[in-house]
């Protein structure tokens, strides 16, 4: 656990980077230090490992004061990821995974077979070992900083901006596989952004810092969200904060209709139902899109209309969100839920998804 | 008319071995200054970008001395390091090679980015480490560079020592100035092209081996 104890940081000229900061960082967690530039967040980020040093207050790591370690043994014990990487230019991939381990007085053959291993873990090719870092793309070269941040094992990692400087394809999958890995490695996570998304994405608690370098709220994402402490909060936060609250909200629990699906091949008239809309079914269960009925020729088959649009979510992946996403997507109003590998488990209505969407604003205001 | 050649070819292989003579004297005294000043560059660049406010001063006094006739520095030298010694040619030469080294050190070191240099400092490396295994290497682009400018410039300064006694090929130069004589003036000119050039060749191999990752100063992505 990392502890800020009335952190402060005023530098010669007068201006205060950091103010009064208290705050824990829960052990084993992604704790996101979030807030528009000027709010210290980087500065506090780099009290943890003495790159800067507090003119108030205590930054404790597991109890100890951090000033009281020699900052180059402290750092060896902390992975650090920044923005451009930060990779050496004059080193092989392999080799700038394998720097601290060499540091901490690994023989090298040692330390390059724990950097072979660490680039396997970020989903790096092993051929790219032997390249230098100019060669590799930059969403491959943040994947080699993290690979080497991670490389002797650090209990804690602190990344500032680490995939700012990156388009937001590779951003989102960055994000992905640092949630894959950190669901593998349980480190303790101290995550410095701008992107209050990104914050939202990743944090298992976001920090929202405001300039000043004042905390102005320390909570989970969702009740961030949905209870912003003050005005300043509640603008970082932005629009549609209710419709992302359901981003945290799961979708496994909701009730699933299966008769409202028809099977293309089907040979009779889809005219006798009642319903409205039905979904079509491809004969390897996947969806064609919705069909009403009544539009249907007298003798027709569903095979003899072409299919309104349609969406789909992945029933106890995805979230609420992506279910009224899909909802919206189809002229019926209803989502239609489907498994890991694209087939139609089932429908959800309309009805159901108002029913749950009133149960989960509830639940983030309670 | 034509019965004087521009080059005598007897001549030259009658004066094979006074030509090989000269020309490692020329190379002798054109190099070891270049490498006495490398050494003596390293420590002033590195006081220069560790404490900035040395650095205008230390380039001021370098180009004041780079500013300084050669020929005049040898006749101030003589009564201390003697006539037609190595020594008066040396010294001056390692001075002007200074003056192109020490920059270039600091430019070398300037050129670090720094993100490098703070994730450096992020992964636990101590001042000393950082700077031999990270600052140094990634410098040595920039100040082959500035070896190359010192090291051919060094090679044709030498010959002004000819004036002093002692320039090298530079001999051949006063030699068939005095006798009008062009044989030995074009073989003197000859000579000191292609000493600088292969020793100029020499450090764009000694470039290659030992950044095979500068590729990323030309042809950094976007």
């Amino acid at each position: 656990m990392i502890t800020f104890d009335g952190v402060t940081k005023r530098y010669a000229g007068g201006t205060v980077a950091v103010d009064d900061l208290g705050l824990e960082v829960p052990t084993g967690e992604i704790t996101v230090f979030v807030g528009p530039s000027g709010c210290g967040k980087t500065t506090s980020l780099r009290m943890i490992n003495r790159m800067v040093d507090p003119t108030g207050g205590r930054v404790l790591l597991d109890g100890v004061d951090v000033t009281t370690i020699d900052p180059p043994t402290l750092r060896r014990g902390i992975g650090y990821v920044i923005q451009q990487a930060g990779l050496f230019p004059h080193r092989k991939v392999v080799d700038n995974v394998a720097t601290v381990p060499r540091l901490l007085g690994w023989e090298r053959r040692r330390a390059r077979a724990r950097a072979m291993e660490l680039l396997e873990r970020v989903g790096l090719d092993a051929a790219l070992a032997d390249r230098y870092p100019f060669q590799l793309s930059g969403g491959q070269q943040q994947r080699v900083g993290v690979a080497r941040a991670l490389a002797a094992d650090p209990p804690v990692l602190l990344m500032d901006e680490p995939f700012s400087a990156v388009d937001p394809v590779v951003r989102a999958s960055l994000q992905d596989e640092l949630l894959r890995l950190q669901a593998e490695l349980r480190k303790t996570i101290v995550f410095v952004t701008h992107d209050i998304d990104e914050a939202i994405k990743l944090g298992d608690r976001v920090a929202v810092l405001r300039v000043g370098g004042r905390l102005a709220q320390l909570d989970a994402p969702a009740r961030l969200l949905a209870e912003p402490a003050d005005d300043f909060v509640r603008e970082f936060l932005g629009r549609d904060r209710g419709i992302r609250l359901l981003s945290f909200v799961p979708s496994g629990d909701l009730p699933l209709r299966t008769d409202l699906t028809v099977p293309v091949s089907t040979t009779a008239s889809a005219r006798g139902t009642a319903e409205p809309w039905l979904a079509l079914v491809d004969d390897g269960g996947r969806p064609l899109g919705w069909i009403a009925p009544r539009s249907l020729p007298d003798s027709g088959t569903p095979a003899d209309v072409r299919p309104e649009p349609y969406g789909t979510f992945v029933r106890g992946r995805d979230p609420l969100r992506s279910v009224l996403d899909a909802a919206l997507l189809s002229p019926s109003g209803h989502a239609i839920a489907v498994d890991e590998s694209g087939r139609v488990e089932g429908v959800v209505t309309r009805e159901a998804l108002d029913a749950a969407l009133a149960r989960a604003t509830g639940d983030a205001r309670g | 008319m034509g019965e004087e050649p521009l080059v005598r070819w007897d001549w030259i292989g009658r004066n094979l071995p006074v030509l090989r003579e000269l020309l490692v004297d020329n190379a002798v005294m054109a190099l070891v200054p270049v490498l006495a000043g490398l050494l003596l560059a390293l420590p002033l660049g590195l006081a220069g970008v560790r404490w900035r406010r040395l650095y205008q001063p230390t380039v001021g006094v370098m180009n004041v001395v780079y500013s300084l006739p050669s020929l005049a520095v040898f006749i101030v030298l003589i009564p201390i390091t003697g006539l037609a010694t190595r020594l008066t040619v040396m010294v001056p030469l390692t001075f002007y090679a200074m003056a192109v080294l020490v920059p270039a050190v600091v430019d070398g070191l300037a050129a670090v980015p720094d993100h490098v240099r703070q994730s450096a400092v992020a992964m636990g490396f101590t001042p000393l480490r950082r700077l031999l295994q990270v600052e140094l290497p990634i410098a040595v682009p920039v100040v082959l560079a500035g070896l190359r400018v010192a090291t051919v410039s060094s090679v044709s300064l030498v010959s002004v020592g000819a004036l002093v006694g002692r320039g090298g090929l530079g001999y051949l130069f006063i030699d068939g100035w005095q006798r009008q004589f062009p044989t030995p003036i074009i073989v003197g000119i000859v000579l000191i092209v292609l000493l600088a050039g292969i020793a100029d060749l020499l450090l764009v191999g000694a470039q290659r081996l030992l950044t095979p990752w500068a590729g990323s100063r030309t042809r950094r992505r976007a």
